[in-house]
């Protein structure tokens, strides 16, 4: 009897871990976190225990969900091997200047490595037809103003006056990372992606418990065939289907780095 | 005798908690006022960026439009004038500032003035090397908007240190002086900046 208590209160500890785990997972597939505008005027920085740092916030809706994890996997994995942050913002209206505002937004989450301050920005406002790049200080050098304002004016610009944001979106980050070549490498530790070692462990040691006392008593056994599926179903479908993309693939893993930006880059309207 | 050494071991226990809070009120403003310096330098290094972009627009301007000369001059002399003001950044007095917000506001007219001109010359206008200076000076601009903010929330927060009680009190002992910020550019709004 009261090995039984115990076990329920292992798994109702372990429904308390899993489905966080993996709802914060499968949430890079859904929609993007709401985020909160702060007494600065700038949009609250995403936490880190909360929401998995993305690469592509697209409040404005300008891109589908699957051009959007095209281009999140793109920007992570040119993080991965270069640590470098590329973050794409798209939101209905900038009121300030989009360039000064895209400063500060950048500067404020810390977007790049700290002391690299190898971080970018492209900020779409899509109601007043404005795009900024803005470059960390680490970035100046070799994407300059003038190199930001070609990007916007023959990346960008002739295709989203067709409307074509993904593909303008695309051929910015194509040429960014062209430019950028070299640059920077990624020394960060590699993070570990996925489950714990620890939830796998006392994941088989309950289910061997659970597979030897089902075995030796048949009749006490309704709660058990409901509980352990669920776990599995619940938590389990979206995150695993999705396959390795959605694993670790939308964003950057370690969140910000707390790169500086100082006023760095261009701005254009289309 | 009991007695007079638990005096005197009073009278050191407060003299030592009054020693750390003066060395903690020191140090902090040290650390505020130092933030400022830096900030100030970048404020000057991004100042310094535009000075620097202006021998090579003037000349690019020249090829295309060499008879506005009062115009170019006026860009060439207004920058010497403003790379010439320089400020003790040990001390920076409002007068100090006001003369340097001066003299770089002279720059920025003569600019102006100077890019209006422009407009006047299409092919120019269309020169690849032009356009990327503009741009490079746009994003000059942007920087000094930036670090001039900075600098100015890097003094407030030294100022409203020293000021505040008991830093009224212990800055004049400190020798901390108050430093002075740019003047705001009119037209700040209230509406929120930005719409998810």
């Amino acid at each position: 009897m009261r090995v039984k208590y115990f076990l329920s209160l292992l798994f109702s500890l372990l429904f308390y871990f899993l489905p966080n785990q993996f709802l914060a997972q499968s949430g890079v597939e859904n929609d993007i976190p709401p985020l909160k505008i702060e007494a600065d005027g700038l949009p609250a920085k995403p936490s880190l225990s909360v929401q998995k740092t993305h690469s592509v916030y697209d409040y404005a809706q300008l891109l589908s969900p699957q051009q959007r994890r095209m281009l999140e996997q793109k920007l992570s994995k040119y993080y991965d091997s270069t640590s470098t942050q590329i973050v794409i913002a798209t939101v209905h209206k900038v009121n300030d200047d989009i360039a000064l505002y895209g400063t500060e937004w950048a500067h404020k989450w810390g977007i790049g490595q700290q002391g690299q301050d190898n971080g970018l920005l492209i900020l779409i406002s899509k109601d007043d037809h404005k795009i900024t790049i803005r470059t960390g200080y680490g970035l100046e050098d070799r994407l300059t103003d003038a190199l930001s304002k070609r990007i916007i004016t023959r990346d960008i610009i002739p295709y989203f006056k067709k409307e074509q944001y993904f593909e303008g979106l695309n051929k910015a980050v194509d040429d960014i990372i062209k430019v950028l070549d070299g640059a920077y490498q990624n020394n960060l530790k590699p993070e570990k992606e996925g489950i714990p070692i620890w939830i796998i462990i006392i994941f088989i040691i309950i289910f061997f418990i659970l597979v030897s006392r089902g075995a030796g008593d048949q009749n006490s056994g309704g709660w058990r065939s409901g509980g352990g599926p669920i776990i599995f179903s619940s938590g389990g479908r979206s995150s695993w289907s999705g396959g390795g993309s959605s694993w670790g693939g939308g964003g950057f893993s370690g969140g910000f780095g707390g790169g500086g930006f100082g006023g760095g880059g261009a701005s254009g309207s289309w | 005798m009991k007695k007079s050494l638990a005096v005197l071991g009073g009278i050191l226990l407060l003299a030592f908690i009054l020693y750390r809070f003066f060395v903690g009120f020191y140090n902090t403003g040290v650390e505020y006022q130092e933030n400022a310096k830096t900030a100030w330098s970048k404020v000057e290094s991004a100042y310094q960026r535009r000075a620097d972009l202006i021998p090579n627009l003037v000349n690019t301007v020249k090829g295309y439009a060499a008879h506005e000369k009062g115009t170019l001059e006026a860009v060439v002399n207004a920058r010497a004038a403003a790379t010439q003001t320089k400020i003790d950044p040990t001390n920076i007095t409002p007068e100090q500032l006001a003369k340097f917000q001066q003299a770089q506001q002279g720059l920025s007219g003569a600019l102006s003035r100077l890019l209006v001109t422009v407009e006047k010359y299409p092919e120019l206008k269309a020169d690849q090397h032009f356009s990327e200076l503009q741009s490079q000076l746009e994003g000059t601009e942007n920087r000094i908007k930036v670090e001039r903010d900075r600098y100015n929330d890097a003094v407030n927060k030294y100022n409203i240190y020293i000021r505040k009680f008991p830093g009224n009190l212990l800055a004049g002992m400190f020798g901390f002086k108050p430093m002075a910020r740019f003047q705001s550019d009119k037209g700040a709004e209230k509406a929120p900046k930005v719409e998810f």
